[in-house]
């Protein structure tokens, strides 16, 4: 689909930059009426056509990012300005400062000062393991890998165990034990805990609940289980706000029993999702399933998969499948009988025809298809899909079950009520909390605050003095997990042995301790706890040559759960698919509903406090540091509201405020608001931000309710949202940015992308030639087929490249400073939009156009083909951005980089400049590593440097799809230039000559012919 | 009428000429300054917490390089002894020596030694020893005469220009590979002529370019890229 072709010649006003009024909605309706507005758009403003947008395009930094926004005077700053001046000839005279050097007294065997290990273990959230290979300069963790040997990873990971490192080494992290607002320290606490645990053990632990979160460790359900030995009225407690009730409460519909459910993507030719959102970071298995997703949507292999998404709140799962069908969350359950072949519930035209060819296509493809229930949607729908799968023969095939990963798949949120109950009984002596923060994330009609205060001993063991360890008599410490012993699963089953990269900065203590003190064993260490219960499951001579595998590997062999029998309880099917002619409509179609979600970036709150996640932008939003109440375009307009605008949401008795994000996709008369935002006591970066909307959640309806009322109240608030900012100017749409076909045009045309620029359109003659005689030319594509939009490589490349945080405030001015951004593109009706997710880093252009315009050298070319950014040359005249048509130059307008806390120095890449204010940057393909290669080649006594598909940029290694491939485009054998030999290949505004080095290749979807047009 | 005397005229020419001069003379001073030790610390010894002499533990004694600086020949740095290497030998000898002190202390408290770092280049520079070594730039090319400084002090001024003097013709410092770790290696002459690889050498420049290919050196152009030290 060659969108000229479709729309016609797009529209192009002139449009003079601020000259026209903010949008609103009738006039940005009207415009879209008139204009038909651009094939692909990147927001709604853009959609319309509005000034603002044409001039957001037209300018390199959004308005305000270059202007002096200080209250200071233009008076006091030429005041500063005088004095700075005189200063500055005296700046060139600074001496360099005396550097200490210090060595080692005995210096490690393994350790060669200048070179990193890398040592494997894993990140766990919410009982699901990514296995990692941490990256150790000098016994320091600097960055996060996906671990290429183990099964799930095979080298991605995703973006809160990229985040992760920055936990580690955040300042605001709990350092001290605390009791009773003073501190105190470990064995004062061990004092008094063991001279009650005297009086406990008389009630056989009647007194005794601990609370924490879901967990997988096999080492830590063995001591849990020892602990409950010892004290047999002792009750263990698992809560997490987003958890996987409703999976397991499904999984028992179906078979009796709480099960995990695989999917293999790769085995699927046909996809089809209920409200399921796999390529979320959160969703247990996303690393493999995006490789595994993105494996079949290869045209050129052939047998390309299709996906087909019936979702409510948009999800980039969604918006990058074949068909979307937009309904509300409560209506998923009704379309899932249909599918199952059910005839009861109403469905509108074209919902019916979408779910006549889902049906269609499932039927022709038997054993080769896969129907994936999202986890906020009931019970009955994952038995639903459980019972469609069976039906479809596809178990054993796209759909294996397994034992469930977690060691308790009991339902959390019993598990919270009977404590909270237990609580108000008066039946808690001694309460402990481990790792969550219930305080701030429980349920609202629980009343888990009142309940908690009557309890007379409280206990919390975690990363920081939140809002619950304010409310206990004791806090202790936690370790992070880079400096713990402990064991974890991997969604397949897999056991990783979680390895500390450092000893606890600040002496922190493990659950594993914890436990060992409460069961009389105060001298236990989590390496204790983990290696023996090992030793149990391995005994035998050879336990320390398996260990020494473990750890090196990254995973326990044998420990892969193995595809489990399970058989379905027919009863419970039948009741749930066919006969079922009624559901809960939740009140009549107009009644508005409203979804819960865990936040893209800081997941339940627990990553409040990580500024690399608090300031990444959200896959489709692309909000920083808020949440904001999702709204869909049409209900927006009847309601006369505006993003930005403040509403009022009532739900369950409850009410918040919050401002309205209009989000194209949403259906109609449904809300999303976002978990995790609004915490009190997060720290410096999370304190404040966003708004709290775990009061309007309730037990009964934790994912989505309808009856929610929304007001517009007045006022408005900032939110500082990437969209828009940095945005190409494609012209006339002559040269789309994003280029795209249908498999069927794709196969007709494979042509359908040739639009390459003269070669003889060049200022250079010959400059072909000076490249192609050099041994290695770096390049790199992005095939937009594989890119989910996961952000991934976002915080990949801040932590490879040390790149600094800005804060809200300068995000709203556009002064972000990641060096690779995730573009989304929307495409179609704004309710219903297809998107793409474009990641942009620096082009490399060949004829750079930065470089011509630098007045003192400091951006060059390398003979290589890099386009080197000198930091130390650089004068901040930012000529080099303005002049960049993929503005993918970031200037530090301040010093944005924090010099001074020494955690953060600790942190840094040590290969890596940490940049100060007034200099430019931008990617640099991870020079630091190609460097690190041709090195390694050189000493030894080789030019053929051997890199393809060893040296990768940190984007592409951290790739969970694979979608960022780079090498030498001087060897043809070599992967990237394969792919660059596609005829799917295009460079970005390729008519401006500037011959870029990171190029794309074209997004071919798979539609339905049926459903088209 | 005349307002000003005749000799306001030269006082004038003077005064343009004298600024002029002046302009100059400041830019070549700080010029001049900035070049100069004071800034460099160019043969300016640091102090350091034991006056450790070079000289006499390489020159008088004969102890390799790579004793002590152990990942000079696969890292970027070459490393700082830890103080167990010192003691080494001074466990057992000049046990009672008050100059050692701080040594035999660290070595006990298990406390580093702090030392001051001599050839300090600044942080946004990325050298690397590793490749150095093995593309046969010798030790004392860019230290100097190190076995003959009792205490330590760096060799050039390493400023851009000092790197680039050999970066844009590398052929007139390389050397023999096995003569990288050699202090008193002398470069060939007609009086000393250099017997290598069977073939003699009377002069650098072809001795050099020899190794330029021998060693597959990258080209000027190459090793000149702003990348290939700022990143």
């Amino acid at each position: 689909m060659m969108m000229e072709e479709q729309n016609g010649k797009p529209h192009k006003e002139d449009v003079c930059p601020g000259k026209k009024d903010k949008l609103n909605l009738e006039t940005a309706n009207a415009q879209i009426e008139e204009t038909k507005g651009p094939e692909f758009w990147r927001s709604l403003e853009e959609l319309a056509g509005s000034g603002e947008f044409q001039e957001m395009m037209h300018r390199e930094f959004p308005k305000g990012a270059s202007e002096w926004l200080d209250t200071v005077s233009r008076r006091g700053f030429m005041k500063l300005m005088g004095a700075s001046l005189a200063m500055a000839g005296m700046t060139a005279c600074t001496k360099q400062p005396l550097e200490p050097i210090v060595p080692y007294v005995k210096q490690p065997e393994e350790i060669v000062p200048g070179k990193p290990l890398f040592f494997a273990t894993a990140f766990t959230l919410g009982g699901y393991a990514a296995p990692l290979l941490v990256e150790s300069h000098l016994y320091r963790p600097t960055k996060i890998e996906g671990n290429d040997k183990h099964p799930v990873s095979l080298g991605g990971t995703d973006v809160f165990s990229q985040a992760s490192v920055l936990g580690l080494y955040d300042p605001d992290r709990s350092q001290n034990v605390i009791h009773l607002g003073n501190v105190s320290s470990w064995g004062q606490f061990k004092e008094v805990i063991l001279a009650t645990l005297k009086d406990q053990s008389a009630s056989q632990g009647a007194g005794i609940r601990v609370l924490t979160g879901a967990f997988s460790s096999p080492a830590l359900a063995d001591q849990s289980q020892a602990f409950l030995k010892l004290y047999p009225q002792a009750k263990w407690h698992v809560y997490e706000p987003v958890n996987r009730d409703n999976a397991y409460e499904g999984a028992k519909l179906a078979f009796g029993q709480p099960v995990d459910t695989q999917y293999q993507l790769e085995n699927a030719d046909v996809i089809v999702t209920l409200d399921a959102d796999f390529l979320y970071a959160g969703f247990p298995g996303f690393t493999k399933y995006a490789r595994d997703y993105a494996k079949r949507r290869d045209p050129d292999s052939g047998n390309m998969s299709r996906m087909y998404a019936i979702e409510s709140s948009p999800t980039s799962t969604g918006l990058k499948s074949d068909h979307r069908l937009p309904v509300r969350a409560v209506d998923v359950e009704m379309i899932a009988c249909q599918l199952a072949g059910s005839s009861g519930g109403s469905l509108s035209g074209a919902q019916a025809k979408f779910v006549a060819s889902v049906v269609k296509e499932l039927q022709a493809h038997r054993g080769s298809s896969v129907v994936i229930p999202g986890e906020h949607q009931p019970p009955a729908v994952h038995a639903l899909a459980h019972a469609i799968n069976a039906q479809l023969g596809n178990v054993g095939k796209t759909v294996v079950y397994t034992d469930t990963v977690v060691a308790n798949p009991a339902n959390q949120t019993e598990s919270l009520k009977d404590l909270v109950a237990d609580m108000k009984a008066g039946k808690v002596q001694w309460l402990i909390v481990s790792g969550v923060n219930p305080l701030f994330d429980s349920p609202a009609d629980v009343n888990f605050a009142d309940a908690f205060n009557g309890v007379p001993n409280r206990v919390h063991l975690g990363l920081y003095q939140d809002e619950t360890a304010e409310q206990c008599h004791w806090h202790i410490n936690e370790t992070h997990y880079l400096e713990s012993w402990g064991d974890t699963r991997a969604f397949d089953g897999t056991v990783s042995i979680v390895q500390p990269l450092i000893a606890p900065l600040y002496d922190g203590k493990s659950l594993h301790e914890l436990l060992g003190v409460l069961s009389d064993d105060a001298q236990l260490s989590a390496y204790n706890v983990v290696q023996d219960y090992w030793r149990k499951q391995h005994p035998g001579s050879d336990f320390d040559l398996f260990w020494r595998r473990s750890l090196h590997d990254g995973w326990v062999q044998g420990t892969t759960y193995t595809p489990k029998q399970v058989s379905a309880k027919s009863e419970n099917f039948s009741q749930t698919t066919t006969t079922r002619s009624t559901f809960s409509s939740g009140g009549p179609a107009s009644a508005i509903e409203i979804n819960f979600r865990p936040d893209p970036s800081i997941y339940d709150g627990r990553f409040s406090n990580n500024a690399w996640l608090q300031e990444l932008p959200k896959p489709l939003s692309k909000l920083t540091w808020d949440n904001a109440v999702w709204i869909g375009p049409v209900m927006a307009e009847r309601m006369g509201v505006a993003t930005k605008d403040l509403v009022r949401v009532e739900v369950n008795g409850a009410k918040v405020d919050l401002p309205v994000w209009i989000q194209a996709g949403h259906p109609d008369n449904s809300i999303t608001v976002f978990l995790g935002y609004g915490r009190k006591r997060a720290g410096r970066a999370g304190t404040g931000a966003g708004f709290d909307v775990y009061p309007l959640r309730t037990t009964a309806t934790p994912y989505f309710t309808t009856g929610a009322q929304v007001t517009k109240i007045s006022g408005t608030y900032l939110l500082a949202s990437t969209q828009g900012y940095q945005t190409m100017d494609a012209g006339d749409e002559t040269r789309p940015i994003v280029r795209t076909a249908t498999l069927e045009e794709y196969k007709q045309h494979a042509d359908f992308n040739e639009e390459k620029p003269p070669a003889e359109l060049t200022l250079y003659p010959g400059f072909d030639a000076q490249y192609k005689k050099e041994p290695y030319a770096w390049g790199m594509t992005i095939d937009l087929n594989s890119c989910v939009g996961c952000n991934n490589c976002i915080i990949a490349c801040q932590s490879e490249n040390n790149i600094a945080v800005v804060g809200k405030e300068q995000v709203n001015h556009g002064r972000h400073m990641h060096w690779i951004r995730v573009d989304a593109y929307y495409q179609g009706d704004r309710s219903d939009p297809q998107a793409y997710f474009q990641p942009v880093p620096c082009m490399q252009c060949e004829n750079a156009p930065c470089e011509l315009v630098c007045p003192v050298g400091a951006t060059t070319h390398s003979t290589e083909g890099l386009n080197d950014m000198v930091y130390n040359r650089c004068v901040g005249t930012r000529y080099c951005s303005n002049n960049c048509p993929y503005k993918v130059r970031r200037f530090n307008f301040f010093l944005f980089s924090d010099w001074d806390t020494p955690q953060y120095k600790m942190m840094r890449n040590p290969d890596v400049t940490v940049r100060s204010r007034g200099v430019m940057e931008k990617c640099t393909y991870c020079v630091q590593r190609i460097s690190e290669y041709r090195i390694k080649a050189e000493e030894s006594g080789t030019t053929d440097r051997n890199t393809d598909g060893d040296l990768k940029t940190a984007c592409q290694q951290s790739c969970p799809a694979n979608a960022i491939i780079f090498g030498n485009i001087n060897d043809a054998n070599s992967q990237v230039s394969k792919l660059k030999a596609k005829q799917r290949n295009y460079g970005l505004l390729d008519d401006l000559n500037t011959r870029p080095r990171t190029t794309y290749l074209a997004e071919i979807r798979n539609p339905n012919p049926e459903l088209q047009g | 009428m005349q307002i000003f005397h005749r000799a306001t005229n030269t006082l004038a020419k003077a005064s343009i000429f004298g600024g002029l001069i002046l302009v100059g003379t400041l830019l070549w001073a700080c010029i001049q300054i900035q070049r100069s030790p004071y800034v460099t610390y160019q043969h300016v010894a640091r102090p350091q917490p034991v006056p450790f002499s070079h000289e006499h533990h390489v020159a008088a004694i004969g102890i390799d390089c790579r004793y002590c600086h152990t990942s000079v020949e696969n890292s970027s740095f070459a490393g700082i002894p830890p103080t167990k290497t010192c003691m080494n030998c001074h466990s057992e000898i000049w046990l009672g020596g008050g100059m050692l002190q701080p040594v035999r202390d660290s070595y006990a408290s298990g406390k580093s030694l702090i030392w001051n770092r001599v050839n300090d280049l600044p942080d946004f520079v990325y050298f690397d020893h590793s490749i150095h070594i093995s593309k046969g730039v010798g030790c004392n090319t860019c230290h100097g005469p190190v076995d003959r400084m009792p205490l330590m002090y760096n060799e050039g001024s390493l400023q851009m220009e000092w790197c680039l003097d050999c970066h844009r013709s590398p052929a007139k410092n390389l050397r023999p590979q096995e003569q990288v770790f050699n202090m008193r290696y002398e470069q060939p002459t007609t009086q000393k002529p250099l017997l290598y690889d069977g073939k003699v050498y009377t002069d650098q420049m072809s001795l050099g370019a020899d190794l330029v290919t021998k060693y597959h050196l990258r080209t000027v152009a190459d090793i000149t890229s702003c990348s290939t030290c700022h990143r």
